[in-house]
């Protein structure tokens, strides 16, 4: 069986910069993967290539078996990859209803988006709540769940989420990971990168280990999360 | 004061017309932060479009059923140019630095006002525009209105009530929305936002038709440079009101329209400013209004603060 999304060699650069460097990876359907490794590694880099945003330079992305290069970044979410990016991106000035429509921008059973809504009222009791509210008066932990819950309307074959527990707060920071704990358990296939290694290595079935673009170390989540050498560089032990 | 409600009337006039101009400045910039200097001419192209169209009916058709396919054709003239300065003149430097389309639409401006003079007929002087005939209408023994000026109260709050609800209300109208706000992240959510960013335009183009029918049947006449003093000052309209938003851009517009009223009337009697009244100052009023404005409130009467679009 081939892996929902496929990643062989890929490099992406800015102008002359290369911000990745040629890296390869699988996800396969129904599993949590992550990317974990310090500022600047090329985890977003690749996160927005693979939705689109960015061009890569050389090496194949394979979603459900079909090439992505050259989709355009509006035609990615169709084929089923969702991405909820580093710095949640909430519309500020819609409202928090307003900003989960879009999330399912391209969907035309309305029965469907009313019933997904719920669900994500469901999901963060809070965003039903303020469901009229601009989506810029919610706190940063909020935004984290408006983000999450948009990007789960377009009902996804693949959740990308880029750095979901940044700058939050420890206890909002549980709450988002729990959350993230609970997708998986439905059965949702995520593509995690985080700098927070702990929490994404107790959650992953695999994960991969990125320095300056290039995959420096792989392995199951709790195989990384035991591993000396990740323990020292991301776990703050000496 | 026996004048003042006929001097607000003519300002609120003239501010529609500045204000359905400036929707196009404000609308294109809210998207993708550039100031199209060439939608004055878009405007002016508006005007010819609808003159064309008056010149092709049978002489002697009545202007008021000639009226809409005016409109029509000088929505079409105006929508085109729009979306083809879009097309090749804007959307290939978009991602480049932000003085390349600025300088731009200053060339583009002068091509097409060039454009017109070279090769509409007879366009190297004022051709005249169809006015309806009539005395002006009175409301009160000192308030009259004019003929021309009917059409402009009417399509102007029509045109920002059909704009209000689709932005607000439809599907297309909130992906625009979204792109405005962010538009990586709508491109995310599956908006295709070059088509956005096209249909910004050509609403913006298709308000402008809509005030050079307006200020010809205004001023009985059309020329090529008709566009520039009126985009500057709908362009200053836009600016005042909070440049992105739409109905700053309409406040802006009648803001400036009443304030060049009250100039035009009033400066002359104020002692010691005899000089500095009537038409020929208006303008410095009108910038003057402005400088104030962005004094005080440097984002426009209605606009956001920048660090919100962040």
């Amino acid at each position: 069986m081939t892996a929902l999304l496929e990643v062989e060699d890929l490099r992406v650069a800015y102008g002359k910069i290369e911000a990745v460097k040629g890296i390869s990876f699988t996800v396969e359907e129904g599993r949590v993967v992550t990317l974990i490794g310090t500022n600047g590694a090329g985890k977003t880099t690749t996160l927005r290539t693979l939705s689109g945003l960015l061009q890569p330079l050389g090496g194949a992305i394979r979603f459900e078996g079909k090439p992505l290069a050259g989709v355009p970044a509006h035609k990615i979410v169709a084929l089923g990859l969702a991405h909820s990016p580093e710095g949640r991106h909430i519309f500020p000035r819609l409202t928090i209803a307003e900003n989960l429509q879009l999330g399912a921008f391209l969907r035309k059973d309305a029965d469907g988006i009313a019933a997904d809504t719920q669900k994500a009222y469901d999901l963060f009791p809070i965003l039903g709540e303020r469901r009229s509210q601009a989506a810029g008066t919610l706190s940063g932990g909020e935004q984290q769940m408006l983000a999450m819950g948009r990007a789960l309307m377009s009902r996804p074959k693949l959740l990308m989420l880029d750095e979901p527990s940044m700058g939050l707060s420890p206890i909002m920071m549980q709450k988002i990971m729990q959350t993230i704990a609970e997708l998986k358990a439905q059965g949702t296939t995520i593509l995690l990168v985080e700098q927070n290694a702990q929490a994404a290595l107790s959650l992953a079935d695999q994960g991969h280990v990125m320095e300056i673009g290039k995959i420096v170390l792989s392995g199951t989540g709790s195989e990384l999360l035991h591993d000396e050498s990740v323990r020292k560089a991301y776990l703050g032990e000496d | 004061m026996h004048e003042l409600p006929q001097t607000l009337v003519n300002g609120l006039t003239l501010g529609a017309l500045y204000g359905l101009i400036a929707i196009g400045y404000t609308m294109v910039y809210g998207i993708v932060q550039l100031i199209n200097f060439a939608h004055g001419e878009i405007f002016m192209i508006g005007g010819f479009g609808a003159l064309t169209i008056y010149l092709w009916l049978p002489s002697g058709t009545a202007l008021s059923l000639a009226l809409p396919l005016m409109i029509i054709g000088g929505i079409v003239a105006s929508v085109a140019i729009a979306t083809a300065a879009e097309r090749f003149a804007y959307r290939p430097l978009r991602g480049g630095p932000r003085l390349a389309p600025l300088i731009t639409a200053i060339g583009l401006s002068i091509a097409l006002q060039q454009a017109v003079w070279a090769f509409y007929p007879d366009a190297k002087k004022s051709r005249s525009f169809p006015q309806f005939e009539g005395k002006s209408l009175e409301i009160f023994s000192n308030l009259h209105i004019q003929r021309g000026d009917v059409f402009l109260l009417i399509a102007a709050p029509l045109c920002m009530l059909a704009l209000g609800l689709f932005v607000s209300k439809s599907r297309a109208g909130r992906a625009m929305q979204a792109t405005a706000q962010d538009p990586d992240t709508a491109k995310l959510m599956g908006i295709n936002t070059d088509r956005i960013i096209v249909m910004a335009f050509a609403i913006g183009g298709a308000f402008a038709a809509v005030a050079a029918v307006a200020h010809g049947l205004k001023y009985g006449q059309v020329n090529f440079e008709m566009g520039f003093i009126a985009g500057l000052k709908a362009f200053t309209a836009a600016v005042l009101g909070g440049i992105g938003n739409i109905y700053g851009a309409m406040l802006g517009g009648v803001v400036l329209g009443i304030a060049e009223a009250l100039a035009i009337k009033y400066i002359q009697d104020i002692p010691g400013m005899e000089q500095l009244g009537g038409g020929t100052w208006k303008d410095v009023w009108a910038f003057t209004l402005l400088i104030v404005v962005l004094l005080v409130r440097p984002q426009g009467l209605l606009g956001e603060r920048v660090a919100d679009r962040a």
